[in-house]
């Protein structure tokens, strides 16, 4: 595929990971600890895991697996509110492969469904549309969710509607912003971060200026990268460089995707439609500010918190989950107590282990487990 | 949902809603292009490579860039096997 096989090519993987291992070694040994790498995107910790990518690193650098997964953020509750929903008589509710099997307080979406409500997963958000369209007595509901990679295809599905007077459609709004969650994570005390690969996709919509505080006033150097190995192993040879040279800088490896500015059309659409809520509820990260956005007043007719009474209800995350803490990445998803045993891909408990892109489940589906346990086991003796 | 998939624009479907047919590794899907005009005749967009995320063309692949990435990324795996040669030559 175009531009994909190219930035998987071994050779230069090898050469990174030398050029890599040299940095790191003199900046580890600076700072009497290993680096901290975080890498925010969900997508960033499948390819890590895919391709082996943290066992090809020398000890010297450790990656922390950010919050931006999406559908591993999502808190029961809304999850609850997305059941009641669809539980509503008359609706379709429609919503993405992933988001089906994210655990409510009572039920899943995938539950909802084998009980017999109407739940459809759909590819795109113009599928729910045209559900609209073809099913015109039904009020078909669209579950979007995401960061700014998703939410100017939700915003132009909504304009389209209006466009076309569709009056049966409607959008329960579950996105969210990344920036506002990175400073959350940057201030929180039990967190030493070293520097950042950027979100790629988010960034393809938003560009790199909204990153700037990251370097000015947290100096920790944040590089924006793509999804391939090589992309990951460039933008963390990047970010080492910095750390060497004693800089803080936004760079961007991912230049063949994401421009400076972002996608002007994409943020217009964003704009029109969506404002910042005063504060979002993550799973495992409790309320953040400014990091949810609703519909504005001028698009109320599809907004299906206004349309539904919604139970609306904060529910608290499982004891037994330690989804905050791998989010912030104070423990490895590995050392959760009910990691594997109680909380498996199969029947999860916390939403880290529903999606492919979610830490807790690319550990349980590429990790070396026994190797892990083993190796903490010592270094813990 | 998040990582998006690259494709080309084989034709344009239908010019009120911006939907073009793209072709993705040999399958052929319609998608909204409304993100990648850029200003352009919508006639303009066939044939540009794009990454395709929920029905939507969100980024024209930059070939120039990617080119000089891998550029940059052939480089350094020359500079490295100079800087091994270097070592093992004990001159370093």
């Amino acid at each position: 595929m175009k531009y994909v096989d190219e930035f998987r090519d071994p050779e230069k993987a090898a050469s990174l990971v030398a050029a890599i291992t040299a940095l790191a070694g003199p900046l580890a040994a600076s700072r009497g600890r290993p680096l901290h790498i975080m890498e925010v995107c969900g997508g960033h910790t499948h390819t890590i895991f895919r391709y082996g990518i943290s066992g090809m690193l020398p000890p010297e650098i450790e990656l922390v697996h950010g919050p931006g997964c999406p559908v591993c953020v999502l808190p029961m509750g809304q999850v609850d509110d997305c059941v009641a929903i669809a539980e509503t008589p008359g609706v379709i509710l429609t919503t993405f492969g992933d988001a089906m099997r994210v655990p409510g307080s009572q039920k899943s979406l995938l539950q909802a469904k084998a009980e017999g409500t109407d739940v459809r997963m759909v590819y795109s958000p113009l599928d729910a549309l045209a559900l609209a369209r073809d099913n015109p007595e039904r009020e078909v509901v669209f579950f979007g969710l995401g960061f700014e990679t998703t939410m100017p295809s939700t915003a132009l599905t909504l304009l389209q509607a209006e466009a076309e007077a569709i009056r049966n459609f409607s959008l329960f709004c579950n996105h969210i912003t990344i920036v506002p969650t990175i400073k959350a994570i940057l201030d929180s005390p039990d967190l030493h971060l070293d520097g950042f690969l950027g979100p790629g996709h988010v960034s393809m919509v938003i560009g790199a200026a909204p990153y700037g505080f990251i370097a000015e006033h947290y100096h920790r150097p944040l590089v924006v990268a793509g999804f391939e190995p090589l992309d990951i192993l460039h933008a963390l040879w990047l970010v080492l460089t910095q750390l060497a040279e004693g800089r803080a800088d936004i760079e961007n490896q991912y230049g063949r995707i994401v421009p400076p500015d972002g996608n002007a059309a994409a943020l217009d659409a964003i704009t029109r439609v969506f404002e910042l809520r005063p504060f979002f509820e993550w799973r495992g990260l409790g309320s953040i500010d400014h990091s949810g956005v609703r519909i504005r007043e001028a698009y109320a007719r599809f907004d299906a918190e206004r349309k539904f009474a919604l139970p609306s209800l904060r529910v608290a995350d499982p004891q037994s989950c330690q989804c905050g803490e791998v989010l912030k990445g104070v423990i490895k998803p590995w050392q959760c107590k009910v990691f594997g045993t109680s909380c498996t891909p199969e029947a999860p408990l916390g939403a880290l282990m529903v999606s492919s892109e979610g830490a807790c489940a690319a550990y349980y589906q590429y990790g070396d487990l026994e190797g892990l346990r083993t190796q903490h086991a010592v270094g813990a003796a | 949902m998040c990582l998006g998939i690259p494709g080309r624009i084989v034709a344009i479907t239908d010019e009120t809603r911006k939907l073009a047919t793209v072709d993705v590794a040999g399958v052929k899907r319609e998608v909204n292009i409304a993100c990648i005009i850029d200003g352009r005749a919508l006639d303009d967009c066939v044939g540009d490579w794009v990454l395709i995320h929920v029905g939507f063309a969100m980024s024209r692949i930059d070939e120039r860039q990617a080119q000089e990435t891998l550029q940059i990324l052939t480089e350094l795996g020359e500079a490295q096997q100079e800087i091994a040669a270097m070592r093992a030559s004990g001159r370093g």
